[in-house]
């Protein structure tokens, strides 16, 4: 008989599958995080001062960007080839699968992205005591960025033009830990603690990791319809 | 208050034995689109060993009459029960128990044909090797195992979704249309696979337009349930 956690490692362990042999997806992401990056430099002039003062803003505005890309194929594909209805007949609670899509979309955008974002901080002149809060950021941010995804992914299925309307959906709802995001890199910077914004990402981070599974479960629901 | 039993034994346990004998009905179920009713007031009973072959034109509701089934879609009126339980009561127990083939085969094209039915066996809660090689087999898959998705024909990737039916048992299969691109050979396999099926004491819904794989089947018109004439472009000139 299948264990709950039985289904979360079958759909997390065919989405890396499947990411592994489809790399091009997630290269997408990481190769776009990387040229909006450095477009700044190119726009804003490369004064060194200029540049460290928005630094953190631009890492995160791209990730979060780059993030966005890759979202609207989390449930797309599963639902206009129809195993979409496998999942909602396999008996297992729904939430805990879009869980594993979010963790297998973090895995294969998310990782990448943090992994990424020390190696562009150089051409913005990040000052050095930025980087520490700025990997912490993205390691608690990236997660969140997700997991609400999974709710707008969920809610555009279906829909004319969905990459656009998700967009302007999730991105709103991406604006509270870009702040936060930020403002842990500018406290890194000008030697404010950094634990108060990490800890309100990570606030974050527990109330999309409990609501945004049953709100895209919702959702999904509804587009199976 | 009688307690929502599952009146089936299933998993990789259930083998020869069969199904427990039990009735899948709908009463007064209806189905709205776009405004319109498209069927009203429509009663089934499918009882084990038995098919139930829905028949209708072009828009009559077949395939959403399947998905009302599957519980995949909302039931606004009427009510569907499995061995008189209504199926709400318990959805997980009711998709375990379905398997529902639709017009969409659900074959990823960047999985190799073993592995897509692997994923379906593990996610209906696992089965034997042998089970998935077997189901290979049967629907002439097995030199094909290796292969991805993508180089399928729409004939093989069909044949790949009906191979799911038999990797976990189940009691009851929902099919739609599921003798479109199939060549003789193949329905001359599903009407081998739906007898067999049969025997279990497992039911079968099928939603046919030409001759359906099976014998001595019920049939359901759907078109003497449509409440109002269907709307004809002609009626907005």
């Amino acid at each position: 008989m299948t264990g709950t956690f039985t289904a979360f490692t079958v759909v997390f362990t065919r989405d890396l599958r499947l990411a592994m042999r489809q790399r091009g997806d997630s290269l997408i992401a990481v190769a776009f995080f990387a040229i909006a990056a450095v477009l700044f430099p190119f726009g804003v002039g490369p004064e060194a001062g200029v540049l460290a003062r928005i630094a953190g803003g631009v890492l995160w505005v791209t990730a979060l960007l780059a993030a966005l890309l890759s979202l609207e194929g989390m449930f797309a594909a599963d639902f206009e080839d129809g195993t979409l209805d496998q999942l909602l007949l396999c008996g297992e609670p729904l939430p805990l699968i879009v869980l594993a899509k979010a963790v297998a979309h973090w895995t294969t955008t998310g990782i990448p992205l943090i992994v990424v974002a020390p190696l562009l901080a150089p051409t913005l002149h990040l000052p050095a005591e930025g980087y520490v809060p700025l990997i912490a950021a993205l390691a608690l941010g990236t997660p969140t960025l997700s997991l609400l995804g999974t709710v707008g992914a969920s809610l555009v299925l279906g829909a004319r033009r969905g990459g656009v309307l998700l967009s302007l959906l999730v991105l709103p709802l991406y604006v509270p830990v870009l702040i936060f995001g930020t403002a842990a890199v500018e406290a890194g910077i000008t030697g404010l603690a950094i634990k108060p914004p990490l800890l309100v990402l990570a606030g974050f981070f527990i109330l999309a990791l409990t609501l945004a599974p049953l709100a895209a479960a919702v959702a999904l629901r509804q587009a199976a319809q | 208050m009688p307690f929502p039993i599952r009146g089936l034994c299933y998993g990789p346990g259930m083998g020869a034995e069969g199904f427990e004998p039990t009735t899948f009905s709908g009463t007064g179920l209806a189905c709205r689109r776009g405004g319109h009713s498209v069927f009203a007031g429509l009663d089934f009973a499918v009882g084990s060993g038995q098919v139930l072959v829905l028949r209708g034109a072009n828009g009559s509701g077949k395939t959403t009459l399947l998905r009302l089934m599957a519980g995949l879609a909302n039931l606004s009126t009427g009510i569907l029960s499995w061995d008189g339980i209504p199926i709400d009561h318990d959805p997980e127990a009711h998709g375990i128990r379905t398997r529902l083939v639709g017009h969409q085969d659900g074959v990823k094209s960047g999985l190799t044909v073993a592995e897509n039915l692997t994923f379906a066996a593990n996610l209906q809660g696992g089965a034997p090797e042998a089970a998935i090689q077997n189901a290979l087999h049967r629907f002439g898959l097995g030199r094909l195992a290796d292969l991805p998705g993508r180089v399928l024909s729409a004939g093989q990737r069909h044949r790949l979704a009906l191979a799911r039916l038999l990797v976990v048992p189940a009691p009851l299969w929902l099919l739609d249309e599921p003798t479109n691109a199939l060549d003789e050979e193949a329905f001359a396999t599903l009407s081998a696979v739906i007898a067999d099926h049969r025997t279990k004491g497992g039911m079968v819904v099928v939603a046919s337009h030409g001759t359906a794989p099976t014998t001595d089947a019920v049939a359901l018109d759907l078109g003497r349930f449509t409440a109002t004439p269907a709307p004809h472009w002609s009626d907005a000139a």
